[in-house]
């Protein structure tokens, strides 16, 4: 398979299909930070995580209807003030989901599942009576049109340097808040021992809200950042759940270090396998590579040693 | 339920019941064509028994069970397939004598995992061996390591992922999104017509209660105790000197033959086997029912079966939009409100009421007082 390529040749496809890959990195680490909260830090499954991106990505669609209807002149700007709204929408979904759904099943997390894969039918049900059937697509603003020439080999499409350059944003600020924040410190004290926790008063109903939430509303704007590349119908969202799962697995749940890393391995070899063959091959092969290095290490790339 | 038989009155009663009901009311009232329905909504109850041993007795979520049904389905249907492509049947074929996808995708040879299938023998011999091999490896890969609960079903999930992106890309070797249609004859014996397909349902109904009848053994024998005690607390089964995985992977492995089994009567029944039965939403679908009939009842998960499949037909067929917020409302209803399904319904509020008015015995004698959804676990927590 690389006997046809000279090294020169070689060197090109790896950089560009490189490329390709860093933004498909992007993707997963911007889909999978949310997980990772969610399932890595609280120990929920959430199957209706895509669904959550789902919402962003229609939130974004809205708003660039309006902008457009409404306030054309503003129509450049308009993508920064969807993302919030993404967040905003998913993230009091996320929070309504909690208190109804989610805190009474802390105990049983595999019940989780189904009770999410639940909420997953009845909000792609919910999308297809709101907005259609039909997957829609959102107009981009001027300046995010058209690539940048790196080499003469190599060109970036300038979306997707917005999109690496937000889901860099959007880390630095989850590890923040998750790491250096007050808040951040109660979580991890939550997920960690809950009883202690709330022994030292912290309202640890509260913070589970908020988690949750925060995880959710990150994957409003992972929906939203996917407007820039493809579109959005009903159903998208089960397209990623196991692509997503298996980042934030791979990763090691609890290492938000390892879901970036994991997001990074596997995009990158999805992407250079893509070159070469088909891409339902490249992806089966991705996929049994990380099933059967998880069964090498079950605990995923970089475990927390904790005592249990 | 300490009684050393295996089968215990309330067992024989619950048999009964459901034999009453499969093999005389549904046959007498239901025409040929809801019958065939049955008969397919009676292939998931086999993947259903099985997901009972492993998920409601062995705390082994698998969300992958759609692969077992699926490579039982395609074994049977590559078999069905090579039977119905016989030379002369296909000589408008640039080559006769392969089946028309591959003739369409250019391939001229009969793949070599497709030779096995010219024989009904080996056919049968793989519905049986190669899903219960396949269940072999990830159990005995996962459960080795001690891998369970979440990462488990993440994995089989990953799993059924893998196998429809799998079976749709290599469309000449599987008939890729389409499946296997155009199925015929079993040995000469045609398929399609109505007096076959009455004949199939009987055959079905039969291996159904075969493998009632096995599940009920195994639940009742050491195994099951064991699988109970392994839900509770491992830790302490290990410590007590038993081989924790090796019992997950024989559950495991016994749940992928049950499905299998339901598969090859899939295709038997329904004429093709397509990737859309393999996958993750209707591996998920056949937990559900195993959850809405009662994942710790045997009996409970062919009712759940049946009636999950049967609300979905009359509904979807005149509210398709309410069908799947309805589907939806069952597994968060299911998993919210009563977790022990339809079994748990029965057990706690109506046999209570049946005791009390057929039965002068006591409430706590546990023979004799009919209830057909017998095989609750011992001691198993109402949660």
């Amino acid at each position: 398979m690389f006997g046809d390529y000279s090294i020169g040749d070689l060197g090109a496809i790896f950089a560009m299909q490189g490329f390709a890959g860093l933004i498909l990195f992007s993707v997963y680490v911007l889909m999978a930070l949310g997980l990772a909260i969610i399932f890595g830090q609280m120990g929920v499954i959430n199957m209706a995580h895509g669904e959550f991106m789902i919402l962003g990505a229609y939130v974004t669609w809205m708003t660039s209807n309006l902008f457009q209807s409404y306030l054309p002149s503003l129509f450049a700007g308009y993508f920064f003030i969807a993302m919030i709204l993404a967040f905003i929408a998913s993230g009091a979904l996320g929070m309504l989901v909690e208190w109804g759904l989610i805190r009474h099943l802390y105990k049983r997390p595999l019940d989780t599942l189904l009770a999410t894969w639940g909420l997953s039918l009845i909000l792609q049900q919910a999308y297809r009576s709101i907005f259609g059937a039909r997957e829609v697509g959102v107009e981009l603003p001027q300046w995010m049109l058209g690539s940048k020439q790196v080499t003469d080999t190599i060109e970036i499409p300038i979306n997707g340097m917005f999109v690496m350059a937000l889901t860099v944003l959007i880390t630095a600020v989850v590890f923040y808040l998750l790491f250096w924040s007050r808040w951040g410190r109660q979580v991890r004290a939550v997920m960690q021992n809950r009883v202690m926790a709330g022994a030292v008063g912290i309202n640890t109903e509260k913070v589970d809200r908020y988690t949750f939430g925060l995880g959710c509303g990150i994957a409003g704007i992972a929906g939203s950042a996917f407007t820039m590349i493809g579109s959005t119908g009903p159903t998208s969202g089960q397209l990623y759940i196991v692509d997503t799962f298996l980042v934030v697995v791979f990763g090691g749940a609890a290492s938000l270090f390892g879901t970036i890393a994991s997001a990074f391995s596997i995009s990158q070899a999805q992407s250079t396998m893509e070159f070469f063959m088909s891409g339902s091959m490249a992806k089966v092969l991705t996929l049994l590579a990380i099933v059967a290095i998880l069964m090498v290490r079950p605990q995923g790339l970089f475990a927390l040693k904790v005592r249990k | 339920m300490d009684s050393p038989r295996f089968l215990s009155r309330t067992d024989l009663l619950g048999l009964a019941v459901l034999a009453v009901l499969l093999v005389v009311i549904l046959p007498l009232t239901l025409d040929v064509f809801r019958l065939n329905l049955v008969a397919k909504y009676l292939t998931y109850a086999f993947v259903a028994i099985g997901l009972v041993l492993c998920w409601g007795f062995g705390g082994i979520l698998s969300l992958g069970q759609g692969v077992f049904f699926g490579l039982g389905g395609y074994c049977m249907a590559m078999y069905l397939k090579l039977e119905a492509s016989s030379v002369e049947n296909t000589k408008i074929q640039s080559t006769p004598g392969i089946p028309d996808f591959m003739d369409w995708n250019q391939i001229t040879q009969l793949p070599w995992f497709w030779q096995p299938f010219h024989s009904l023998t080996l056919t049968i011999v793989a519905i049986l061996v190669v899903p219960t091999v396949f269940a072999y490896l990830i159990g005995a890969a996962m459960f080795k390591r001690r891998v369970g609960g979440v990462y488990f079903a993440i994995i089989t999930q990953a799993i059924a992922a893998i196998m429809t992106i799998l079976i749709i890309g290599q469309q000449g070797y599987t008939g890729g999104i389409n499946g296997i249609t155009d199925l015929r004859t079993l040995k000469g014996w045609d398929i399609r017509p109505d007096h076959a397909k009455v004949v199939l349902y009987f055959v079905e109904v039969a291996f159904l209660f075969g493998c009632i009848l096995l599940a009920l053994f195994v639940r009742h024998a050491k195994l099951g105790r064991i699988l109970v005690a392994m839900r509770e607390k491992e830790d302490r089964v290990r410590f007590s000197g038993y081989s924790v995985a090796n019992f997950k992977i024989f559950a495991f492995c016994l749940a992928a033959m049950f499905a299998a089994i339901g598969g090859a009567m899939f295709t038997l029944n329904v004429g093709f086997m397509s990737p859309s039965f393999v996958g993750i939403v209707p591996s998920i679908e056949m937990v559900i029912y195993t959850a809405v009939g009662g994942r710790l009842s045997i009996f409970g998960a062919v009712y759940g079966t049946l009636l999950v499949n049967f609300a979905k037909t009359s509904l979807s067929e005149s509210f398709p939009q309410l069908w799947l917020f309805g589907l939806g409302a069952l597994f968060i209803a299911v998993v919210l409100i009563f977790p022990n399904g339809l079994a748990g319904i029965w057990r706690d509020n109506v046999q209570p009421l049946f005791g009390k008015l057929i039965s002068k015995r006591k409430p706590g004698s546990d023979h004799g007082n009919g209830k057909p959804f017998g095989s609750v676990a011992d001691g198993a927590p109402a949660e």
